[in-house]
């Protein structure tokens, strides 16, 4: 019985320091800016239930959803390369090359705005768009549902995530982007450092991380979580022809040129990097900015050249790695026949 | 007295026309939001938009009341719009499209 009561003398500190440790950990979590929220938003009208993100990683690894039926949402955006191609721009309906980088599907969960050029909103609004772009999947909306209607195994996983609705583009609209919110970057050794592990990354990541925040100016652009501020800037890269980019959909003189600020995380798997695919290292990347970039005509107001150190330029390399986490597993489903 | 006669209605006429007085307000551009969300003003007010952030923001408006654009522009810098005529200006940021902000101008 001593024994006892001395334990209980003994753990009831303990205890408590473990709670407060426990509280002031969430609350450092919380209130970093840093670390990603753990879920990612949905619309009240199409939460997630395990039935809709179930029916939406058929869709999205189904090829049927394109007019020759061989190309996919994956096809581009393939898991085994980071969400997108490993390619400088996406390859579209009969092999065609496109103008533009295939972008990670990784987080866009969180991004209020979606494309390069931001010209869709919702992921519910982007997910139909490359099935019926004609450079894409080129697959027209209405053939879509009369097609995935003669596939008769789809009627019942409709049913379920969609009682009473049907298959209607606006279904599959909304199964698709379910889906894509389980598509969320794990937890990177930056994380792990934020959270207090001090050897969680280098020594040259953490320099690389004041440079980013500071002397390098990347977090103007590339701020919080996501390391996006979902807008919109000209960086100066250069093109063989001129894409005006977002100036199609806002016809100001500043958005011409001008791109969706992508974000970086996840960022090792994902290139080759920029809209047009541009550069394929890193160090590449880093290297344009310390030019204050290349094409000067409609330059955004941030970019100004750099002078960092090849100590430097390899820091912020060696940071942007730290951003890239064990890679999620992910399930090909078998498809409705 | 035959010119008097003719231009005090005509300056009677230019002090109607105008409004009694014109108003400047003032909106920071500051965490990446504009410090309100609605600013009701009048016809030849002014609205001086202010850069509080440590990045560059842009002011436009393509609204059918009345549209401008006044660039891009960095920390500590104001730029301005006269109100020209009554309704509703949706302004936005076009390097941060989640900035928006409604002018509604009456007469």
């Amino acid at each position: 019985m001593p024994a006892r009561t001395s334990t209980r003398r003994f753990s009831l500190p303990l205890v408590l320091l473990f709670c407060l440790l426990i509280i002031g950990a969430a609350v450092a979590n919380e209130s970093d800016p840093w670390l990603r929220p753990l879920s990612a938003p949905a619309p009240a009208d199409n939460q997630p239930t395990d039935a809709r993100v179930a029916l939406g990683e058929m869709l999205f690894f189904d090829p049927r959803l394109s007019r020759k039926a061989n190309m996919s949402c994956a096809s581009c955006h393939n898991p085994s390369l980071g969400w997108s191609d490993g390619l400088r721009t996406a390859t579209g309906f009969d092999m065609q090359t496109l103008a533009r980088a295939t972008p990670t599907i990784i987080n866009a969960a969180f991004n209020p705005i979606q494309m390069w050029d931001g010209r869709k909103g919702t992921l519910e609004e982007q997910a139909l768009g490359p099935i019926e772009a004609g450079g894409e999947m080129n697959m027209p909306l209405p053939e879509m549902v009369t097609r995935l209607k003669t596939i008769h195994g789809y009627a019942p996983k409709f049913e379920q995530a969609y009682p009473g609705q049907g298959i209607s583009e606006v279904t599959v609209a909304r199964a698709i982007a379910s889906y894509e919110r389980t598509v969320l970057s794990t937890e990177s050794p930056f994380d792990r450092w934020r959270k207090g592990d001090a050897k969680a990354v280098s020594d040259s990541a953490k320099r690389g991380f004041d440079l980013f925040t500071g002397k390098a100016n990347c977090a103007i652009c590339h701020m919080g979580y996501n390391f996006t501020d979902n807008g919109f800037h000209n960086i100066g890269v250069k093109d063989s022809a001129e894409d005006v980019g977002r100036f199609a959909q806002k016809p100001l003189k500043s958005m011409r040129g001008a791109f969706k600020t992508p974000t970086l995380r996840d960022i090792a798997l994902t290139g080759p990097y920029m809209r047009n695919g541009a550069y394929v290292t890193l160090m590449e990347v880093v290297e344009h900015y310390d030019r204050g970039g290349d094409d000067k005509s409609n330059l955004d107001i941030n970019m100004t050249p750099l002078n960092l150190s090849a100590v430097e330029k390899a820091d912020l390399v060696a940071f942007m790695e730290s951003l890239t986490g064990a890679p999620r597993e992910v399930r090909v489903p078998v498809l409705p026949r | 007295m035959n010119r008097i006669r003719l231009l005090i209605p005509a300056a009677l006429a230019v002090t109607f026309a105008l409004p009694a007085h014109a108003d400047n307000h003032t909106v920071s551009q500051v965490k990446k939001s504009f410090s309100v969300p609605v600013v009701k003003a009048k016809v030849g007010d002014t609205i001086e938009f202010r850069n509080d952030d440590d990045f560059a923001h842009n002011v436009f408006s393509l609204s059918d009341a009345q549209s401008f654009d006044l660039g891009s522009y960095k920390k500590g810098e104001v730029r301005s719009v006269k109100l020209a005529k009554e309704g509703v200006i949706e302004v936005e940021c076009a390097i941060h499209p989640d900035m928006k902000m409604k002018i509604e101008v009456k007469k």
